[in-house]
């Protein structure tokens, strides 16, 4: 039987902001992924411990709280530090363009903004999933 | 829905017109008829059921007059970076016509944490302005008569901390607390409910609120002590009558226990007030001001048995939607913002906000700013919709919307009832489910272009540049916010403030005593906003809430 590919939904720093997250993470789940939700408030730490702990494909991180430039790459070298750097981080909320792309330049993987069809999400997770099958 | 395809110019089989296919329902999903007439009005013809405006239970307004006595306040929400720079961001409003100021502060600041705090990193002075101490404080307001205009302050979990602060900043400049006019949001509800920037568990934060409301009624006449807010329910996906109801229930639970902890409702009851959305759904939300000081006044008069007319009126102040704003041509977002504005006068607001057009890319712009600010001058000079009050009266669809929200309110209010009240709908998680249910339907009807967007789903410009200028806070602001911290700390008196914060502990333990005056004992001694909270905490302990979705 295929594995189902298997996300982290998370909310990390102390960005309150949980309406987009929730409507990803459902619209995942009726997409027919594994969804894992962090719940608020998270420490970098915390959602590598997760998806760590979980086995998932993707961190889908949100944040809206102006502080992407500073958390991003957090989670992205702890999820590196832990070995598990074979995990997609990818993610969405108020991020302005250039800093999507020099987030981009660090490895981040696509982000979306808002107004974006969680659609665009599903596929985007699907094929990054097919192009980057997992070896064990 | 699902009708035969119609033929153009052809009549439907009912001998109905041919309508478009389109989702004929509010933004809150509610049908909304093809035409409405005196049938729909409850009680008949509306012009001989209403009372005039000014009068009970004040659905046409709560002044005979309106705005031809005296215009809404224009009043923008502001504040970045350091208190140095969003000082200026104050005195830049004032010089441009603004009459009151109000403060947005940073996240940390909002959940009570230092700048110094390592939760803090990476969001000081982000979202708003950081304040740590009385230093702080006293920069912000530097040069900005305290007792001569009047300050709203965006702060919950930890309002009674930053209050303190505030009162400490205006002592020193000289001005007496009765001259200080203000709001204080310090709405803890809706911080478990929607926005999400707790910093106690549900009891001890409404503790805080009724202390809160107690000195303002004993030392603090003009001031405003909650403003209830649904903004940010509305934000969180809520619908129109979720934010309504939901609003409405945590005033009257703010009133229940300051009744509780033995004030007169009549004290207290004047100096509250509300905070609401105004979405993108014209009548629904004129609809909604008018149910909101309907079921109010109703339920002050009648439930809490209040007698000073002040007491049954809902005053609000009224923000115009971030989420109805589109990150795709943000320009067309002065439009929205317009109708929205154009919404909130219509339904009778005491304040307004106006959002700017770059929001949903970054903080506002100056330029941005000052065409919001623009907007509402446009709309109370130019379009002369202030000189009759409650224009919409009488129209029989605002009026069938105005009944039918009230009537889910009150089945909304029956609901919480049953589930044990506010606190335990918020510790159930009912309210946060109820809303993401909702925001969840409202995507699925984006997605599926039942509903048009437009820019976002329809009329796309795919090749479309960004060509508005995006404020950026320099990461500098953290590091000397931090700095700063740290001489503060070194410069005070040290066992002053050990004393202080250990009174405020102690005082915490004994649920009868108002923490306000140790509060700003500890201001005073310059204690920082995160060693207060750490001093109540102790007692308090935490909020966490189970992640659903």
């Amino acid at each position: 039987m295929e594995r189902k590919i298997r996300v982290l939904v998370a909310k990390a720093g102390l960005d309150g902001h949980d309406r987009g997250a929730k409507v990803v993470a459902a619209a995942f789940r009726d997409a027919g992924f594994e969804v894992i939700y962090t719940g608020l408030h998270q420490t970098p730490d915390q959602v590598v411990e997760a998806a760590v702990q979980e086995d998932v494909d993707v961190v889908a991180l949100s944040l809206l709280s102006g502080a992407h430039l500073t958390l991003f790459p957090a989670v992205l070298e702890k999820l590196r530090e832990k070995g598990a750097g074979h995990v997609l981080l990818t993610g969405g909320g108020i991020i302005p363009p250039q800093d999507m792309e020099a987030l981009a330049r660090q490895g981040v993987g696509r982000l979306f903004g808002p107004g974006s069809p969680t659609a665009e999400a599903v596929a985007y997770i699907r094929e990054w999933c097919a192009a980057h099958p997992r070896t064990i | 829905m699902n009708q035969p395809p119609a033929v153009p110019g052809a009549a439907a089989p009912n001998g109905a017109a041919r309508e478009r296919d389109a989702l004929f329902t509010t933004i809150s999903g509610s049908p909304v008829q093809p035409v409405y007439g005196p049938d729909d009005v409850a009680g008949g013809d509306p012009a001989r059921r209403l009372a005039p405006p000014g009068e009970y239970p004040y659905t046409r307004g709560i002044h005979p007059t309106m705005y031809r006595g005296r215009l809404w306040t224009m009043r923008q929400f502001a504040g970045f970076g350091s208190a140095r720079q969003t000082n200026a961001r104050f005195r830049y409003l004032l010089e441009h016509g603004q009459t009151g100021l109000s403060v947005a502060f940073d996240v940390p600041t909002l959940m009570g944490f230092d700048s110094d705090d390592p939760k803090a990193l990476g969001e000081v002075g982000v979202c708003g302005v950081a304040v740590d101490s009385l230093a702080d404080m006293e920069v912000l307001f530097d040069g900005i008569p305290l007792g001569d205009i009047t300050t709203s302050m965006t702060i919950n979990g930890p309002a009674a901390i930053l209050w303190a602060l505030f009162l400490a900043a205006a002592e020193k400049q000289g001005v007496p607390f009765a001259q200080l006019g203000g709001t204080l949001q310090n709405d803890c509800f809706k911080e478990f409910i929607a926005q999400k920037c707790w910093c106690f568990p549900p009891r001890p934060a409404l503790r805080l609120v009724v202390n809160t409301i107690e000195y303002a009624t004993r030392h603090l006449p003009k001031w405003n002590s909650v403003s209830v807010s649904g903004y940010h329910i509305r934000e969180a996906g809520a619908t129109a009558a979720q934010e309504l109801a939901f609003t409405l229930k945590d005033g009257f639970t703010y009133v229940e226990a300051a009744l509780a902890a033995g004030l007169d409702v009549d004290e207290f009851a004047p100096r509250l007030s509300f905070f609401f959305n105004a979405h993108i759904d014209f009548f629904e939300e004129i609809a909604k001001y008018r149910a909101a000081r309907r079921i109010y006044a109703r339920h002050l008069r009648e439930v809490y048995k209040a007698k000073n007319p002040r007491s049954w009126q809902l005053r609000f102040h009224t923000q115009t939607a971030g989420c109805s704003l589109t990150a795709q041509q943000p320009e067309n977002n002065i439009v929205r913002t317009a109708i929205e504005a154009l919404a909130g006068v219509l339904g009778g607001t005491q304040s307004l906000h106006t959002n700017s057009m770059d929001e949903t890319l970054a903080l506002p712009s100056d330029k941005a700013v000052k065409i919001a600010l623009r907007t509402q001058q446009i709309l109370a000079h130019e379009t002369n919709v202030t000189h009759a009050a409650d224009p919409l009266g009488g129209s029989y669809y605002v009026e069938a919307l105005t009944d039918r929200l009230e009537r889910e309110a009150e089945e909304y209010f029956r609901e919480i009832d049953a589930r044990g009240g506010v606190v335990a709908g918020i510790e159930s998680g009912y309210f946060q489910r109820e809303i993401h249910r909702a925001s969840y339907r409202y995507q699925q009807e984006v997605e599926a272009k039942q509903r048009i967007i437009v820019g976002v789903n329809e009329y796309v410009e795919p090749d479309e540049k960004l060509e508005i200028p995006i404020l950026y806070i320099d990461p500098q602001v953290e590091r000397d916010q931090v700095a700063a911290l740290a001489a503060l700390r070194a410069r005070r008196d040290g066992d002053l403030v050990r004393r202080r914060l250990a009174a405020l502990t102690a005082a915490s333990r004994d649920e009868r005593t108002n923490l306000m005056p140790y509060l700003l004992d500890c201001a005073r001694a310059y204690a920082t906003k995160g060693e207060m909270r750490h001093a109540m905490g102790v007692v308090f302990g935490e909020h966490r809430e189970a992640p659903e979705f």
